[in-house]
């Protein structure tokens, strides 16, 4: 049986700044690789996450060190939550030796071992057989771990979606399975891609249960994503939890934005995560003006101090442009 | 227009040497090609007939035009170039052009050979390089007539020159900065011999009254066009005298010495514009000495031109050089390997001579010998010194 | 002495490497209840439990994902994808994340799968299944790709796949499977390296997998009119072992690939640039090659038969490249 108590939020003071700080360290951090990418100091793609921070800030309070996560293109905010420092990724989207995946990796692949962070991965999808996989290991070798897999609902459309959620359903795997539905997948609607936009139906085929949630509310999402980790701990096998957001800003760095008005967005950003969660939060009495000045204070100099690592940080010499293909030393 | 070396992109058809409608065999002569290296007979390797000519005389065309087609006996007429032998002082047959079918189905695929250049391997272009040969001198026998490296080797061991005479005749045009592909041959050549072969070296001096006066007796009868020149008595005498001196005939391979049942002489001849080869006259022992002098005479003469065929130059047993007409008094010659002796002769001159108690002027020769240790010696190389002696002392015998 | 097929030597170094190793465990269509689709897991379900030998749907993008994110777990999981065929389908999985991974993440994860498949024609199963890919995964940077063309290859090939921490794709080729011969004595068996199976002077035949047979009947015929042919069994063709094949040609001077790939693009056009690169001034002729018929493999028999490499043709290659 589920304890009714792990799966409630407690919106303590201690707790709404943590959510709040997160969310703003996500926003305040991808505003300056905004800047950074204008400057040319970020190249590639660059995927900002701005306007979807409360479905990152929320599940990641249901996972514990022990879970794995596996994301898309788009997550420097669940790299930054889920532990990695802000000078390490930003020095990998430099393209830095001291990067999280040592500037092998770039924006879209960023990895991290010590906080099971399995990837950035840029196939849509392509993340969803691995998450699986990750979990059948930890039903094979009798560990509790839950892998957590975010993905954009574009991914719906992919056949790794299907053959993924029947297996893992099939199989009974612990995979929390967060579909982020952001309404585009890069410029086409789901509208325009799905002949069923009710993506829990896909779930509910593989008898996958599931559960939509306000992912512009960072509570709602995290009270949750407690809920489907309990039920998947619980042995109950995978949880579809649909998340149902918007990003603010365009699909990467070069996108003009021609397929969808400037009101949809206006109207979006009326309910951003971050201002709704910090009004209600001084609202209710949890924080203050004080609190958030200072959290504003606080990110503030961790991304000044992020990007003036990665300035600093080394690049790494063309003589071992060919290490990381195979292992140095083989068993 | 057979291809014959690096370079060579056109060539000027000289003369027809057959007609159409002519049998013709493989290894016939038909017609003499001029080029930037000199004439060059063009040899056919097919057997059939003639069919028609398809570059006049004067014409020059470019390397790889047909220049006449061979019908093979009971076949539709097809057009077949025709390939050559190469001018090139030391060459032989160029690669022919055409690509050989292969043995049992069509392989995968083969590569055109090019046009201007000899089919060569890589492996074959290294070697010919280490060694200095020149690939347009070479015969392939390889895929598709490609040279292959086991022609640059066998090219080593039928290269002809022997000694060092002509050297200082006529400097090469450019002779300082690039040594022509001739004199690469021949310093690949003698640098081997003195490299692998122990020579060593006699010489002894013949009194050369008997032979000089039978041979003003033989040539008073005859016209100019007959008459014997004392080197054919010479080469006569050699190979006589080698006839009961078999460790000086052969060749020395593989760590051994092959004793040669033939006698085939190679003679050093000087090439105009530089150089020399040393192509053989076959079976020199049985040859009479009219026919000797005749097939010297015309040896001679083609190959001081510069043209000559491989088999000439292939298998010499010996070599004679004779630098008589040089007016030089004697020679320590270089053997031209795989062979095992060379013998050398200088010019008569007019000696004081021990005729019995008594001195008088004759005329005398240095005859020498450089031997090949590893297959014969010094006590036998002298016993065939004097038995060449004893030769040219009864030139009625030869 | 022991006789087995390379159907049972497979399955004996399945079933070795799942008794020493609990992380070993296989995984894919058929694998357990039909006991294999070339009959090679029959008899591992009932040893091994459903739970290690598991029957996938028809989803090869999952299950070899599913295998590669089992392997980043601390797995050993063995993904059989019953024919090359549908590896296509999940190929996603195999070069975008079995061989980027280790790259990607700057050396902190690796993926240590082992991908087994069956390769080749010869069987009349026409276009869609008889493709030979081999040559083809041996273009991506991050994998191991294996060919074991032997029974004694088949039964030792296996462990060392699973010990490298790297994925490593093994090809089976299916005409192979009721071939025997005696296994015995200890496995001396690598993954790095190419073997001379037959050692000769005038010509290197340089094959692997499903080809080194018609490679050694064609060195026997050759060797009857007089040319001494070296046969290569490459076994590995990613990495190449380039110094193997340099070693040869530099010895015999002309070099034949037999290849069931499709010539343009393949693996015998890597070879043969390796040569040039590497052994260009050994080279005493063209080098040329043996391949399939840049064809669909059709289905009648003669057809069939005329698109893959022959014996015949591999002796008419060699021959041509001799001259003789």
């Amino acid at each position: 049986m589920t304890d009714a108590a792990a799966v409630r939020v407690k919106l303590d003071h201690a707790h709404c700044r943590e959510l709040l700080r997160q969310m703003i360290r996500v926003r305040r951090f991808e505003e300056r690789c905004a800047e950074l990418y204008t400057k040319e100091k970020i190249r590639g793609f660059l995927h900002l996450y701005i306007g979807q921070e409360a479905v990152a800030v929320g599940v990641m309070q249901a996972l514990t060190p022990d879970d794995a996560v596996v994301a898309t293109y788009r997550e420097h905010g669940h790299a930054l939550v889920r532990g990695i420092s802000a000078r390490r990724i930003m020095a990998e989207m430099y393209g830095k030796q001291e990067g999280c995946s040592g500037g092998r990796g770039g924006s879209m692949h960023l990895f991290d071992a010590a906080n099971r962070f399995y990837g950035g991965n840029a196939i849509v999808a392509g993340g969803m057989p691995i998450a699986a996989g990750l979990a059948l290991a930890d039903a094979m070798q009798s560990r509790a771990g839950v892998t957590a897999c975010f993905f954009g609902e574009g991914a719906a459309a992919e056949g790794e979606f299907h053959e993924t959620m029947n297996l893992a359903a099939l199989w009974r795997l612990p995979v929390l399975f967060v579909c982020e539905n952001n309404l585009y997948a890069m410029g086409t609607a789901l509208t325009l891609s799905e002949s069923e936009t009710d993506l829990r139906t896909k779930a509910a085929g593989y008898r996958v249960p599931s559960e939509v949630v306000d992912g512009m509310n960072v509570v709602d999402v995290e009270a949750a994503a407690r809920r489907a980790v309990a039920a998947i701990r619980d042995g109950k096998g995978p949880f579809f939890l649909e998340c149902r957001t918007y990003r603010f800003r365009a699909h990467s760095m070069f996108d003009p934005q021609l397929y969808r008005k400037k009101k949809e967005i206006e109207d979006w950003m009326k309910r951003d995560p971050i201002v709704r969660f910090r009004d209600w939060a001084v609202a209710a009495g949890e924080l203050h003006d004080d609190d958030i000045a200072k959290i504003e204070a606080e990110v503030a100099a961790e991304v000044a101090d992020a990007t003036d690592f990665a300035e600093k940080g080394t690049w790494e010499p063309v003589d071992t442009l060919t290490r990381h293909v195979g292992a140095e030393a083989r068993a | 227009m057979p291809s014959l070396g690096a370079g060579m992109e056109a060539g000027t058809l000289v003369e027809w040497l057959r007609k159409p409608g002519d049998a013709i065999a493989h290894g016939d002569i038909i017609a003499v090609v001029e080029t930037e290296k000199g004439a060059i007979e063009v040899e056919v390797f097919e057997t059939g007939i003639l069919e028609k000519l398809l570059v006049e005389p004067g014409s020059k065309v470019p390397v790889g035009t047909p220049l006449a087609s061979i019908r093979a006996e009971g076949e539709a007429a097809v057009v077949t170039p025709v390939v050559a032998v190469d001018a090139g002082p030391v060459a032989v047959e160029a690669p022919p052009l055409t690509v050989e079918a292969p043995p049992v189905a069509a392989p995968e695929h083969v590569p055109p050979p090019p046009s201007a250049v000899p089919l060569a391997s890589p492996a074959a272009r290294k070697l010919a390089q280490e060694r200095g040969i020149d690939l347009s001198a070479l015969t392939g026998t390889g895929a598709g007539g490609a040279i292959v490296v086991s022609d640059v080797e066998g090219h080593a061991d039928v290269q002809g020159p022997t000694d060092v005479e002509g050297q200082a005749a006529k400097p090469a045009a450019s002779a300082a900065a690039d040594l022509g592909p001739m004199r690469r041959a021949i310093a690949a050549a003698m640098a081997r011999s003195k490299r692998e072969i122990p020579h060593y070296y006699l010489s002894h001096s013949m009194d050369m009254s008997a032979a000089t006066a039978w041979l003003n007796a033989y040539n008073a009868q005859r016209l100019p066009e007959q008459r014997l020149l004392m080197g054919a008595l010479q080469l006569k005498a050699v190979a006589l005298a080698l006839l009961d001196y078999g460790e000086f005939n052969g060749f020395y391979e593989d760590g051994k010495f092959q004793p040669s049942s033939s006698i085939h002489t190679g003679l050093a001849i000087s090439i105009r514009g530089g150089g020399l080869a040393a192509p053989a006259i076959h079976d020199v022992d049985k040859l009479p000495l009219a026919r000797l002098m005749t097939q010297m005479r015309e040896l001679v003469g083609r190959v001081r031109n510069g043209r000559f065929h491989s088999s000439e130059i292939s298998d010499p047993t010996v070599t004679v050089s004779n630098l008589g007409d040089r007016g030089v008094e004697a020679l320590l010659p270089v053997i031209y390997p795989p062979q095992v002796a060379i013998i050398g002769f200088g010019a008569a001159l007019p000696r004081p001579w021990a005729v019995g108690d008594a001195l008088a002027v004759r005329p005398i020769v240095q005859v020498s010998l450089a031997g090949d240790h590893r297959a014969n010696d010094g006590h036998r190389g002298a016993l065939l010194l004097l038995r060449i002696d004893k030769l040219m002392q009864e030139p009625g015998v030869l | 002495m022991t006789v087995m097929t390379y159907r049972e030597a497979m399955r004996e170094a399945i079933r070795e490497a799942m008794l020493a190793d609990t992380r070993v465990f296989l995984m894919g269509e058929d694998v357990g209840h039909y006991g294999g689709s070339y009959a090679v897991s029959k008899g591992l379900l009932e040893e091994f439990g459903p739970g290690r030998v598991r029957d996938t749907p028809l989803s090869e993008s999952a299950f070899t994902g599913i295998g590669i994110g089992a392997a980043m777990g601390g797995m050993r999981p063995i993904v059989e994808l019953m024919t090359c065929n549908f590896s296509l389908l999940a190929l996603d999985q195999i070069m975008n994340n079995a061989a980027t991974i280790r790259h990607m993440s700057g050396g902190q994860f690796n993926v240590p799968v082992v991908i087994r498949m069956a390769t080749g024609g010869g069987r009349q199963l026409a276009a869609q299944h008889s493709h030979s890919l081999e040559g083809w995964f041996a273009h991506i940077p991050g994998l191991r790709v294996l060919t074991p063309a032997t029974v004694e290859d088949a039964r030792w090939m296996l462990k060392p796949a699973l010990d490298d921490p790297d994925p490593v794709l093994i090809f089976e080729n299916a005409l192979l499977y009721n071939d025997s011969a005696d296994i015995a004595g200890e496995p001396t068996c690598d993954i790095d390296r190419a073997v001379v199976r037959r050692e000769g002077g005038d010509v290197s035949l340089i094959t692997y997998g499903g080809s080194l047979g018609k490679v050694l009947a064609a060195a026997e015929q050759l060797a009857a009119v007089s040319i001494s042919a070296e046969v290569i069994d490459l076994r590995v063709l990613r990495p190449l072992d380039e110094a193997a094949i340099l070693t040869s040609v530099a010895k015999t001077r002309r070099a034949v690939i037999v290849d069931e790939g499709w010539r343009s693009g393949s693996i015998s056009a890597e070879i043969m640039a390796r040569i040039v690169e590497g052994g260009f001034w050994t080279l005493d002729a063209p080098l040329a090659r043996v391949c399939s018929a840049e064809v669909p493999i059709p289905y009648a028999a003669h057809l069939e038969a005329a698109a893959l490499p022959s014996v015949e043709r591999i002796v008419s290659a060699a021959r041509a490249v001799l001259g003789r």
